[in-house]
């Protein structure tokens, strides 16, 4: 199959100044001699793309992955190498790039696409095809600076898309509008893949990977790491780059207290912040926290094994009624669960060990978050709370995609023609 | 543990459908499905031939008038006046030197306002041309840095805006010569032609080349500000060439008054058209000089021709120049 995306030995350098010299006084004063070290933040790059395929580049911020994007898309050019491309190529590198606020809707379309390298009658006959995608039809003629964001990006996504690429290149633009419009965009990337178009999507959230692409390129300090189905890949990511420097053991701590958060919006858990968030009340301390699990020889746990968080309580005073909450969180915010034991307990002065024991955690591959809280039941008062307590890593051997993993099977039985079970 | 299988994934691409239902008429004009060896082939690297950007460019001509148009468009957007700024603009400083000249110089060149006309018009030209593409680069940075197209194109549609606002004021002087009932010497028309041709050239050289230097040296776009002022004097534009031409010829130095590029422009555009013009070519009085240039039209063809050589060349430079800071300008802006 031929490839529509080589890129070969691409390097590229970045001076970086401690100090910009950029006017002309300057330049003279310091000509030859401004301060810079130079910084690669691509070396020497293979990569070979396959028509029809969609690939990620997987990575950390400032790995290079936006460099090598913006490389293959001829917005920076490389220092060495060289990247050929086969067929009309369309750069999402940001949506509506280029919008004129003074313009209409109608011109900024024929701009935008122009941009993007579309001609003026290609632009005409998809000119309502456009406006219907982004849903403008009423605002099409108005100025383009009293668009909400929302239906700024609308329109930038509507036009790209309509370039009618042979390679889209994705950068981490796919989070844009509601969640049915986001669920729209995923759909016409689908539409793209099923009619063989190439794509490639640049991401620092293997999730989003996974979902989408047949290879997985993992690219770290401007080097490629490794090329493969999203699986393995995701894994070398996940082991290799994420985790390093991260880990849950003993938790720090803080001393004393702040004024509680008695307010009732306790109730309601709030998203997992990071680091490491501790409120202890005058009367509860967490004074440490770690997570057992049962495996031996790996750290990360596989889909429905047990898992438990283990929490260190210093009590001042003896208290009555008290519970315990606990939250999971997914890395990108979401909520997964939220528990509150509910049953009031005498929680007695001196040193007390809470165990948050998951007899089984069926979640699919992630990092997960895990919060607890000591409470009144319901919530009304926190004495005390540890965000995060732990963090649960799930690394999914099988080839299930998504966050949970449901207990599916999956049975056929062939049927004699009378209708019975073969 | 769950056993889960595989959600399905799209593997095998289909041949690309001949049409989807919202983007029907695009794939429409791919006809159906592509044959990957027709696909052009294109190339990121560090360095590109002339030849291959010279083709990029002319591919996106559509986009230049596009950038022209928004140009037009947007620069008078919110004033009152709006577009008729474009004329008023000229209008303004052609009655400001008319006043200064007419009645604090007491000028007694013939139908003054039509000879500061023609000096001008190629004049304003370039100055438009180079004041608005030296930043034209750094405006509009939120293309340059996530959008790919030659960019040279932003500082070809300055030229080209600076080309509208050209054709605008030669309507104005066209009511002028009606007004004043002036008739252009229309054998030198052939010369004005060219001389318009150069003058694009020669400000399309100098606002690549200065758009990109400006991107790493801003102090550029100021700076031109103050060289086009000392630059406009340069020219017999408010004073007649007489004044200049006798005293240099005295000294063989005429070539030097004649070496400035623009001097040439302005010279064509006054020959032509202010060529009828009592004392233009002929003096009014014994003891006088005639006001403008009065070479013969070979030799205004000769030296735009020199004029026009030099500019190509200065062009190609620009274009060196540009590719070779273009890699960084997505890091610089």
């Amino acid at each position: 199959m031929p490839s529509a995306i080589e890129v070969h030995e691409v390097s590229k350098r970045f001076r970086l100044y401690q100090e910009k010299y950029t006017s002309l006084k300057e330049r003279i004063l310091h000509a030859g001699r401004v301060p810079h070290h130079d910084f690669w933040a691509l070396k020497d790059i293979e990569l070979e793309v396959a028509e029809g395929e969609t690939i990620g580049i997987l990575g950390r911020n400032g790995s290079g992955k936006s460099t090598l994007l913006k490389c293959v898309a001829g917005v920076l050019k490389p220092t060495k190498g060289e990247i050929r491309l086969r067929g009309q190529l369309a750069a999402m590198l940001e949506l509506g790039a280029g919008f004129q606020p003074e313009l209409s809707g109608r011109d900024n379309i024929f701009l935008n696409a122009s941009l993007l390298g579309m001609s003026r009658r290609d632009v005409a006959k998809s000119f309502d095809a456009i406006v219907a995608f982004a849903e403008l039809e009423e605002f099409i003629d108005n100025q383009v600076r009293f668009y909400s964001s929302g239906m700024y990006v609308r329109l930038g996504f509507a036009v790209a898309v309509n370039v009618d690429p042979d390679i889209l290149l994705v950068d981490e633009v796919l989070a844009v509008g509601d969640e049915r419009f986001q669920q729209k965009c995923m759909e016409r990337i689908h539409l793209f893949q099923r009619e063989g178009r190439t794509i490639v999507v640049v991401s620092h959230a293997p999730d989003v990977m996974r979902q989408m692409c047949n290879r997985v390129a993992v690219i770290n300090s401007g080097q490629i790491v490794t090329v493969g189905p999203p699986g393995p890949a995701i894994r070398t990511f996940r082991e290799a780059l994420l985790d390093a420097g991260e880990s849950i053991g003993s938790t720090p701590v803080l001393d004393e207290a702040e004024e509680q958060a008695a307010s009732s919006a306790e109730a309601i858990p709030s998203p997992p912040p990071l680091p490491t968030q501790v409120s202890s009340g005058r009367r509860v301390r967490i004074t440490g926290s770690r997570l057992e699990t049962s495996v031996t020889g790996r750290s990360n746990l596989h889909p429905g094994e047990p898992a438990s968080v283990v929490v260190d309580l210093e009590v001042s005073e003896t208290l009555e009624g008290v519970a315990f909450g606990c939250s999971v969180w997914a890395s990108n915010g979401a909520l997964i669960f939220d528990y509150d034991s509910g049953v009031p307990e005498r929680l007695p002065a001196g040193h007390s060990v809470v165990t948050f024991r998951f007899d089984s955690v069926p979640l699919l591959d992630g990092a997960y978050t895990v919060n607890i809280r000591v409470q009144d039941p319901g919530g009304g008062t926190v004495h005390a709370r540890l965000e995060p307590a732990a963090k649960i890593v799930i690394e999914n051997p099988g080839t299930a995609v998504g966050i949970a993993a449901l207990p599916l099977h999956v049975e056929l039985t062939p049927m004699t023609p009378g209708g019975q079970p073969a | 543990m769950a056993q889960v299988q595989q959600a399905e994934r799209p593997a095998e691409p289909e041949r690309r459908r001949a049409a989807s239902s919202s983007s029907e008429g695009v794939t429409a004009s791919a006809g159906g499905a592509r044959h990957w060896d027709d696909q052009p082939q294109r190339v990121v690297a560090a360095k590109v031939s002339t030849v291959h950007r010279v083709r990029e460019i002319w591919a996106a001509r559509e986009l230049l008038g596009f950038l022209i148009r928004k140009e037009l468009k947007v620069r008078y957007k919110s004033s009152f006046l709006g577009f008729l700024w474009s004329f008023l603009n000229p209008a303004m400083v052609l009655m400001i030197y008319f006043v200064v000249f007419r009645f604090i110089e007491h000028t007694t060149v013939q139908n003054f306002a039509i000879y500061l006309f023609c000096g001008l018009l190629p004049w304003n030209l370039f100055n438009t041309a180079l004041l608005s593409s030296a930043g034209t680069l750094v405006a509009n940075a939120g293309i340059v840095k996530k959008v790919a197209f030659p960019r040279e194109v932003l500082a070809l549609a300055q030229v080209g805006v600076a080309g509208c606002y050209f054709l605008f004021q030669t309507c104005i002087l066209v009511l002028f010569l009606v007004g004043f009932r002036v008739m252009p010497d229309w054998k030198y028309l052939p010369v004005l032609l060219l001389a318009v041709v150069v003058d694009l050239v020669f400000s399309a050289a100098l606002a690549v080349a200065l758009s990109a230097l400006n991107v790493y040296m801003r102090d550029i776009e100021h700076l031109i500000q103050v060289v086009l002022v000392a630059l406009f004097f340069a020219e017999p534009i408010v004073y007649p060439f007489s004044l200049v031409g006798k005293r240099l010829a005295d000294h063989h130095l005429v070539w030097l008054f004649l070496a400035n590029p623009l001097t040439s422009m302005v010279l064509a555009f006054q020959r032509c058209i202010y060529g009828n013009v009592a004392g233009a070519v002929k003096p009014l009085n014994p003891g006088a000089l005639p006001v403008i240039a009065t070479y013969s039209g070979m030799f205004y063809l000769e030296l735009l021709g020199v004029v026009l050589l030099g500019s190509l060349v200065l062009l190609y430079l620009a274009m060196l120049i540009f590719r070779r800071v273009e890699g960084n300008f997505a890091e610089e802006l």
